[in-house]
């Protein structure tokens, strides 16, 4: 019975049995549901086996709405507990466990997601591209991202969740304080995923860098293009170092090694360091995505070109730089030198100087424009002062001395959610509205999403806003409870009451997607929001191969000069399309790596072998497939071509 | 599949310079993951605990065998690819099987010398500097285990399907990631070994 143990939740409660049941029956649902609609074939043959940029992208986003179900249940949660002084809804074992997961579902499994599922249905659009440099390398990226997540998620039922903040520091992450396997599951959840995400970085550079449109130099790329360029960049050159620390991280737990204790040589500030190396460009990764959705959608909305279209992509090269070189910044307290916290305060504070220049830009792109407050462009409008609120606030954390006074405190936590929530939750909303009708041909509905746009802003100011007064009051971060006499009850009550605001806004979200599906009209068009980019120049949903005709561009905003400027784009006849074949190998690596890392999880070696040498066997048979992909026939593209109204594009 | 024939055959094809790109930019995605195993390195260096230190522990006997038989592999996959350049498949298997051979002996040497150090006392577990140590040696020792693996199916396919696009890609590819092994060992030799031993 012994091996059995290990997999029994080392703190159950009534919340977690409940979930587990909740689990179960969600499950048999899903493969109910499909078997009666008899949907496995359509499941396997058109979305688990793809290769398709577009359909791969829409997977990343669905994953990463259930991801954003899962963190946004852990968060009101939290904001329950702490709504009250002394309030017994979670123990501090469930409180340290609940942080912990929601950290990490929020940005490795919603926000990452999110923002390479946009990513990939847009750049190839963007560029004029067919599909990316290597779709099948892409469809593999999907699916170790994927496995990860599951990994991640079924550590609360199976095991015990990690504990030790999302941050994971060492001691308090190594066997002797968590003794759960929950930081085994942080560690291979991550390092699946992590695989998975540098993967896709390699395949945006080349794609973005080899795959653009006769005519669109690197300087005439669309904003958002852009920014996936230098995230993949960064993507890059910082992920390695998260694969080794989680590396030196799971020898210390599962084969007692000294990477980070305290004896034989071992030093714990050393995973502080290695984990913020990689953390701190993470943060950019996140939000120079976002601030691409924004450069795109402020400028359609007001319908004038980016200002300072320059300025943006050199900002946005200082930000990628500068982001490497401030991560001591995470732990100023934790003893280093007064020169060292000087010279990490200024590197942070010099960050602030090239966003400013693009919060300037965004200002001055709308200025005298004419301005729709579409649900996207609301979003970007509220952006822009909740934004530059968290930024100054940041500019206060960067100062070393007067960190000491606000570090794990409140302040951070409302700062760093201040940046984060306008940031990248609001700009992959905004994205997924914009960008809603190239995937399925209708628009999502204005009225709803309004609804949950003001939910969402106004629920955003009520949760945070109290956070920045209590922190400086005193109240510690991850603390799961305080006594009455700290006078912190109505203010965390406040928050309480944003954080159901925000969840109602959720709930609109999803329920403007079901609304839309049932009810939106179909005959949108191809140009719904008059929009300036080469994304629109093609028709709403886009058929599989993007473009019938490669276009030829001449600007970043190659779709307006179409339509203003009469350049035309596509100046050729109809050519066999050359298209990958679809495989469901990466499916089946998923699937593999999953059962890898839940093997290593739990030590089980046998099982680590045996799923090891079937992720290699799967790599052999890629290495000796002979896969040249097929053709669509001239004729077929017409007859697409002229389903979707017009043979002139 | 339009094949260009001003170019080399490795880049005679579009999906082929995409190959290549993309797997110079993973290299810069090693030198990432090789650099910080070094930065750790040195952070450690000196923190041995109760165990032995890099100069007691170090043999420079079987260090410099694995560096003449890596560097000489270095150079035979380069005329390895210069037969591919010339079209001479034969001469080019020749090369590639002489670079796999001595990658196993490398590799044989440090199995030995990994040996050693397990008899001395120097295991993963002994200290910080042990455990970096060994995960340095023993990550760019699993990269030439991959590398061994990889090496043996290119050679099954060019023996199959003679130097088509996409075997002389992968061939060109694999030299690449040959000489990448190459470069980090001269690190792992000066900077673990020879600052060691000093």
């Amino acid at each position: 019975m012994e091996f059995f143990e290990r997999f029994a939740v080392p703190h159950p409660s009534p919340l977690i049995y409940a979930s587990m049941v909740a689990i179960g029956l969600v499950v048999i649902a899903i493969i109910a549901g499909i078997t009666y609609f008899k949907k496995w074939g359509y499941l396997w043959d058109e979305w688990l086996t793809t290769v398709d940029h577009k359909r791969i992208g829409i997977m990343y986003i669905i994953s990463a709405l259930l991801m954003l179900f899962r963190g946004g249940a852990d968060a009101v949660m939290m904001r329950f507990q702490t709504s009250m002084p002394e309030n017994t809804f979670l123990d501090a074992q469930h409180y340290n466990e609940v942080f912990t997961t929601h950290g990490i579902v929020m940005i490795f499994f919603m926000a990452m997601p999110f923002i390479i599922g946009l990513m990939n249905f847009v750049v190839p659009l963007q560029i004029g591209a067919r599909d990316v440099a290597f779709p099948r390398l892409n469809a593999l990226s999907f699916w170790l991202f994927f496995a990860g997540a599951m990994l991640f998620n079924i550590s609360f039922v199976v095991g015990g969740s990690p504990d030790a903040g999302w941050t994971n520091y060492y001691p308090l992450a190594s066997n002797e304080f968590s003794p759960s396997v929950g930081v085994n599951y942080y560690n291979w959840a991550l390092q699946i995923s992590g695989i998975g995400t540098l993967m896709s970085g390699i395949n945006f550079v080349v794609t973005i860098l080899k795959m653009r449109a006769p005519g669109m130099k690197l300087m005439k790329m669309p904003m958002f293009t852009w920014s996936a360029l230098i995230t993949n960049i960064i993507i890059v050159f910082a992920f390695p170092v998260l694969t080794i620390a989680l590396l030196m991280g799971t020898f210390d737990r599962q084969f007692g090694t000294n990477f980070f204790t305290s004896v034989n040589g071992g030093m714990d500030m050393m995973w502080a360091n290695l984990f913020w190396i990689w953390g701190h460009p993470e943060v950019y990764i996140l939000i120079l995505p976002a601030f691409g959705i924004y450069s795109e959608i402020i400028s359609t909305f007001s319908q004038r070109n980016l200002y300072g279209y320059t300025s943006m992509v050199g900002s946005m090269v200082i930000i990628s730089l500068l982001s490497f070189l401030v991560w001591v910044h995470h732990f100023f307290t934790m003893g280093h030198g007064a020169l060292t916290n000087s010279i990490f305060s200024i590197t942070t504070m010099a960050i602030a100087v090239p966003t400013g220049i693009k919060i300037f830009n965004w200002l001055l792109t709308m200025w005298r424009g004419k301005i729709t407050f579409t649900v996207p462009m609301l979003y970007s409008v509220a952006f822009i002062p909740l934004f530059t609120i968290g930024g100054v606030t940041g500019v206060m954390l960067a100062m070393a001395s007067a960190d000491y006074q606000y570090h794990n405190t409140m302040f951070l936590v409302a700062h760093f959610h201040n940046v984060i929530i306008p940031g990248v939750v609001f700009a992959v909303l905004a994205g997924f509205t914009y960008w809603w009708p190239k995937m399925f041909g209708f628009l999502l509905n204005e009225r709803i999403g309004k609804w949950a746009f003001w939910n969402l802003a106004i629920g955003f100011c009520f949760a945070f806003f109290p956070m920045y007064i209590t922190g400086l009051d005193g109240q510690a971060r991850r603390m799961y409870t305080y006594s009455e006499a700290t006078g912190f009850g109505p203010l965390n009550m406040l928050s309480f009451f944003g954080a159901g605001l925000m969840a109602i806004g959720f709930v609109l979200i999803v329920y403007n997607v079901y609304y839309s599906f049932r009810y939106a009209p179909r005959n949108v068009g191809d140009d719904p929001w008059n929009a300036r980019s080469l994304e629109w120049a093609t028709h709403n949903p886009v058929p599989e191969y993007n473009f019938a005709v490669t276009p030829e561009v001449k600007s970043s905003q190659a779709f307006w000069d179409q339509k203003k400027h009469g350049h035309s784009l596509f100046n050729k006849e109809y050519e066999e399309i050359h298209m990958p074949n679809k495989s469901g190998v990466p499916f089946i690596m998923g699937g593999l790596f999953f059962v890898f890392g839940f093997s290593f999880v739990f030590s089980i070696w046998i099982g680590v072998i045996l799923s090891l040498l079937a992720i290699f066997a799967c790599m052999t048979y890629r290495s000796f497939e002979q896969d040249h992909g097929y053709h669509i026939p001239v004729k077929e593209i017409k007859e697409t071509e002229e389903k979707f109204g017009g043979a002139d594009k | 599949m339009k094949i260009d024939h001003s170019q080399p055959l490795e880049y005679s094809t579009e999906q082929n310079r995409f190959n290549i790109l993309g797997f110079w930019i993973f290299l810069g995605a090693e030198i990432m993951l090789f650099a910080t195993l070094f930065t750790s390195y040195f952070v450690y260096e000196n923190r041995t605990g109760s165990g032995p230190t890099g100069a007691e522990i170090f043999e420079i006997t079987p260090v410099l065998f694995e560096t003449f038989v890596l560097l000489t592999s270095s150079f035979t996959i380069g005329l390895a690819i210069h037969a591919m350049r010339i079209n001479r498949p034969k001469a080019m298997l020749g090369f590639l099987g002489i670079t796999l051979a001595l990658g196993a002996i490398f590799l044989g040497i440090e199995i030995y010398e990994f040996i050693h150090y397990y008899h001395v006392g120097a295991t993963l577990q002994t200290s910080g500097f042990t455990a970096n140590l060994l995960t340095t040696l023993g990550t760019h020792g699993a990269h030439v285990t991959f590398g061994l693996f990889w090496g043996i199916m290119i050679m099954i396919q060019i023996i199959k399907r003679g130097l088509t696009p996409a075997t002389a890609n992968k061939s060109f590819i694999f030299s690449l990631y040959w000489h990448f092994l190459d470069v980090v060992w001269i690190f792992i030799f000066s900077f673990i070994y020879l600052k060691g031993m000093m």
